[in-house]
């Protein structure tokens, strides 16, 4: 019952991968078509353009949610696979414990990250 | 309710990429783990070189390294295994759900397979990837500024 659970939060999160993700690239990698939230000049990746959209707190919520949505979805899917292979209960228990400090990890320096840069680019916007 | 219980994979990674005579959606289904493992690997080292922008660190407009033909490259096969990755998992979510194998009938010969509804299905969502990936290919080859 709970790893049918897992997989439904693993299937829901794919749902909301989809826009969120979709939405990012539409922006960093259709920009040149979409001209999406990259006012200055040059390529949507440039500075300037990430710390205009850093600087907005839609895009500061929406990379933690898609930080930790996209974490979840990717690592259980490793775990998924990697099960499939028959493993000893002992490494099973293993690869959840590695898969989930990584993901906690990861999801910690992500969140910093976004928090920190929204911090950069409103200070960089009020001079 | 009892946990569902898995079977041995006896075959072991060919259980993982062979796909037998299970059809074009098995197959399917396997490049959908494969672009999305590479998709993952991809995932991790982008959160590390992002949040470096922290520390004022950009490092994927700083300097000649990142710039190269074959990161370009690179970066365009990500977002053609994102395209497959999104638009077949629009598909396995639909099947999983139930929604798109058609209704239940009653097994009279000649038997009529499920694969009626999920084959067009497969083909509209290839047809709406490889949309997707024209313009993304479009824009990688900076025809769309």
């Amino acid at each position: 019952m709970r790893e049918t659970k897992y997989w439904t939060w693993h299937m829901a999160a794919g749902v909301v991968i989809l826009f969120l993700l979709g939405l990012h690239m539409l922006i960093m990698h259709l920009g040149g078509i979409t001209q999406l939230f990259a006012p200055h000049a040059g390529e949507a990746v440039s500075k300037e353009n990430s710390l205009f959209r850093d600087g907005k707190l839609f895009f500061t919520v929406t990379y933690i949610l898609l930080l930790g949505v996209a974490l979840y979805h990717g690592l259980y899917g490793l775990r998924t696979i990697l099960f499939e292979l028959t493993l000893k209960p002992g490494a099973e228990k293993a690869i959840t414990i590695i898969l989930l400090i990584v993901g906690l990890g990861l999801f910690g320096l992500g969140t910093w990250a976004a928090v920190t840069a929204h911090s950069i680019a409103i200070a960089g916007a009020r001079g | 309710m009892a946990e569902i219980r898995r079977h041995d994979n006896r075959l072991g990674l060919w259980g993982w990429l062979g796909g037998g005579r299970w059809g074009v959606e098995r197959y399917a289904y396997i490049l959908h783990r494969l672009t999305g493992l590479g998709i993952l690997l991809y995932f991790l080292i982008h959160i590390v070189v992002t949040s470096l922008r922290a520390a004022g660190i950009y490092l994927w407009v700083e300097g000649e390294f990142l710039h190269q033909p074959i990161f370009r490259f690179g970066e365009f096969l990500v977002f053609a295994a994102f395209a497959y990755h999104a638009f077949n998992g629009v598909r396995l979510v639909l099947v999983e759900l139930g929604i798109a194998v058609g209704r239940p009938i009653e097994p009279v010969y000649p038997y009529r397979t499920s694969l009626n509804v999920q084959r067009p299905l497969l083909i509209i969502m290839m047809i709406l990837a490889a949309a997707f990936l024209v313009a993304g290919g479009y824009d990688f080859l900076g025809l769309g500024k």
